[in-house]
């Protein structure tokens, strides 16, 4: 990792995808490292869900932005990168949650065969009862998250849910602003404790009425929330690093 | 109040982190009336590395040794899983041949990550002669990965499309060998330890974790099926050509401590059988599916999971299109059977705990990451 051996302020290769205007950022990055992700993450992303036209414009797009040439901005494609070639998922099951759900779920999709559905936050925990109670879907895989600082709703909660009768694995998704806090699906599947608070611990994305909503990998008093995007891998909480451990950085 | 001073209190006991049969870094507060444990709360993170983070800073090939040093007990599981999540991003699989080595070294790994359970899961019982036995086969599953691959613990054994290399000369005599001599070997292992009278006393009813318990915690692999779910991924959603190969799913009927051990010393027989199906049948052709030197699976996510030798190791992998991973989250099989820790515990006694952990067969460097 001869990445990491650098000194704080030397231009990072690795992270190109961090936004060039960081607030508080000592460390602008490099105009070398700015690449396509980057430039294209500065126009506003394409409506919600990569429905309609996308994504059949989107394969097109591609083969040529790759033709383009390496290393180059990529200006024929520039929403590329934030849309997925998604295609709606029709079944039993997708019928019964939108009659019971109705406008509460907004997109259901299937990519790469593996089907998933997008719900408005205050739905979760409600769907995945329903999903547990009606629909067998019994076993709560993980939740996590993904962060995508350029949208409106930066965060983007992920349910994972499996049916053993059915032998179905399915995804649901929530998108929140920054300081939503969503409902806590530990009443529904207490696997959801220790999952919630790893993204809480990581995202700084608090659940409402969890029960020990507290860090569980890092010390209770470090300061950042490391997957989120704005967070450098060479700017991790330094101060706790060097108060608790005696040493100059945790790198 | 002198009537009072025989009065027993609750009595907080720490447990780990340095703490030989918590298997790493665990610290479990053990919260104690007498011999009884009340409730127990696990301390976890000392071995925190930040995986998921450095995945977003690295490529995706660069990525896959990482995940070799999560479940180091189990290194080839966790590239299997990495590789087969990105080539599903991509749309590519590996060649036919491929997915046979792949099913032979991952089923070797089974078999290794097994028996080090099994060795210090005695060993925490105080049985010490099994742990000597396991290490001197595992050893052999060792120089297999070895020879076929220059490492013996992280291997980085897969390459996103197939393999990096071809078998080596002597490969398949030397997995049939082992398979030979394994199944004698584990009838040695149950001679020791399966009709043993202190073994059966020290597991039978100890932290039982009924079917219903272990779904509402998640918790997946032999730790599920010692409940009598006959749930395998391998049987359930067959991967890498799992489908192809005849074997049973080894099921047991109490959750508790003793069939745990059953249930992994069966699987470890089912191994051979897969071993020797696959070994008999390695398909002639490439090893490497057409990849790019440079990977970028178009913008999408997937989630693939594969059967692990702890459980349901998940990879769910977000790309935007370009070279890094968008986000890699890793679903540990370990972290969340530990949930159940708790559940277990009340109301076992403190010796009981050293067992209910072992049985657990965690890996701190995959509950942490």
């Amino acid at each position: 990792m001869p990445d990491d051996t650098k000194p704080e302020g030397a231009p990072a290769p690795e992270s190109p995808r961090e936004p060039a205007a960081t607030p508080g950022a000592e460390q602008p990055a490099p105009a070398a490292a700015k690449t396509a992700p980057e430039a294209a993450s500065a126009a506003p992303p394409p409506g919600k869900p990569a429905a309609g036209p996308a994504p059949q414009a989107q394969p097109a797009a591609k083969p040529a932005a790759a033709a383009a040439g390496a290393g180059a901005a990529k200006p024929a494609a520039p929403k590329a990168p934030a849309a997925m070639a998604s295609t709606p998922w029709e079944s039993e099951l997708t019928q019964a949650l939108k009659e019971e759900f109705g406008d509460q779920i907004l997109e259901f999709s299937s990519y790469v065969g593996q089907n998933f559905l997008v719900a408005k936050p205050e739905a979760a925990v409600p769907i995945l009862e329903s999903l547990k109670e009606i629909h067998d879907f019994d076993y709560l895989v993980d939740v996590t998250a993904v962060h995508w600082p350029d949208k409106p709703e930066p965060f983007e909660i992920v349910y994972i849910v499996y049916s053993f009768a059915r032998n179905e694995r399915i995804r649901l998704k929530i998108r929140i602003p920054e300081g939503y806090k969503p409902r806590t699906a530990v009443p529904v599947h207490l696997t959801a404790n220790w999952l919630e608070r790893e993204v809480y611990d990581m995202f700084g994305v608090e659940f409402e009425g969890h029960p020990d909503m507290r860090r569980i990998l890092l010390p209770e008093e470090w300061e950042t929330f490391p997957l989120r995007k704005e967070n450098s891998i060479l700017k991790m909480d330094q101060h706790w690093v060097q108060e608790n451990l005696g040493i100059e950085s945790g790198q | 109040m002198a009537d009072t001073f025989l009065d027993s209190t609750e009595l907080v006991l720490n447990m780990g982190p340095q703490h030989p049969s918590t298997h790493g870094v665990l610290r479990v507060i053990l919260k104690l009336d007498g011999e009884r444990v009340l409730s127990t709360e696990c301390v976890i993170g000392y071995l925190h590395r930040g995986v998921e983070k450095i995945a977003e800073n690295r490529t995706w090939q660069m990525f896959a040794p990482y995940v070799d040093r999560m479940d180091y007990v189990a290194a080839v599981s966790n590239g299997l899983g990495y590789c087969l999540a990105v080539e599903k991003l991509l749309g590519v699989e590996a060649p036919p041949r491929a997915q046979a080595v792949r099913v032979i070294l991952t089923e070797l790994n089974r078999m290794a990550s097994h028996l080090l359970w099994l060795g210090t899961h005695a060993l925490d019982i105080g049985a010490i002669t099994p742990l000597f036995y396991c290490m001197r086969e595992r050893e052999l599953i060792l120089n297999i990965y070895e020879k076929y691959c220059g490492a013996r613990l992280t291997t980085h054994a897969f390459r996103i499309g197939g393999l990096q290399y071809e078998t080596y000369e002597g490969f398949e005599k030397e997995c049939l060998d082992f398979c030979d001599l394994f199944e004698k070997k584990i009838d040695e292992y149950e001679e020791l330890l399966t009709g043993n009278r202190i073994w059966q006393q020290r597991l039978t009813g100890v932290g039982i974790l009924t079917a219903a318990d272990c779904k509402e915690y998640g918790v997946t692999g032999p730790m599920l099926r010692a409940a009598g779910v006959k749930w395998d991924i391998r049987k359930a959603q067959p991967y890498s050509g799992y489908e192809k190969y005849d074997f049973e799913i080894p099921t047991r009927e109490n959750g508790d401590t003793y069939d745990r051990y059953m249930v992994r010393m069966q699987e470890m027989r089912q191994s051979v059988r897969i071993v020797r199906q696959a070994v008999a049948d390695i398909p002639a052709g490439p090893v490497m599916a057409k990849v790019g030197k440079v990977i970028k699976p178009p913008a999408g996510e997937a989630y693939v999971s594969i059967e692990a030798p702890k459980g349901e190791l998940g990879y769910y992998v977000v790309s935007d299109g370009s070279t890094q991973p968008y986000r890699v989250r890793i679903r540990p099989p370990s972290f969340v059977n530990l949930q159940a820790l708790d559940k277990m515990c009340r109301g076992a006694l403190v010796a009981d705990v050293v067992a209910i952990i072992g049985t657990t067969d965690i890996v701190l460097g995959e509950v942490d990451r």
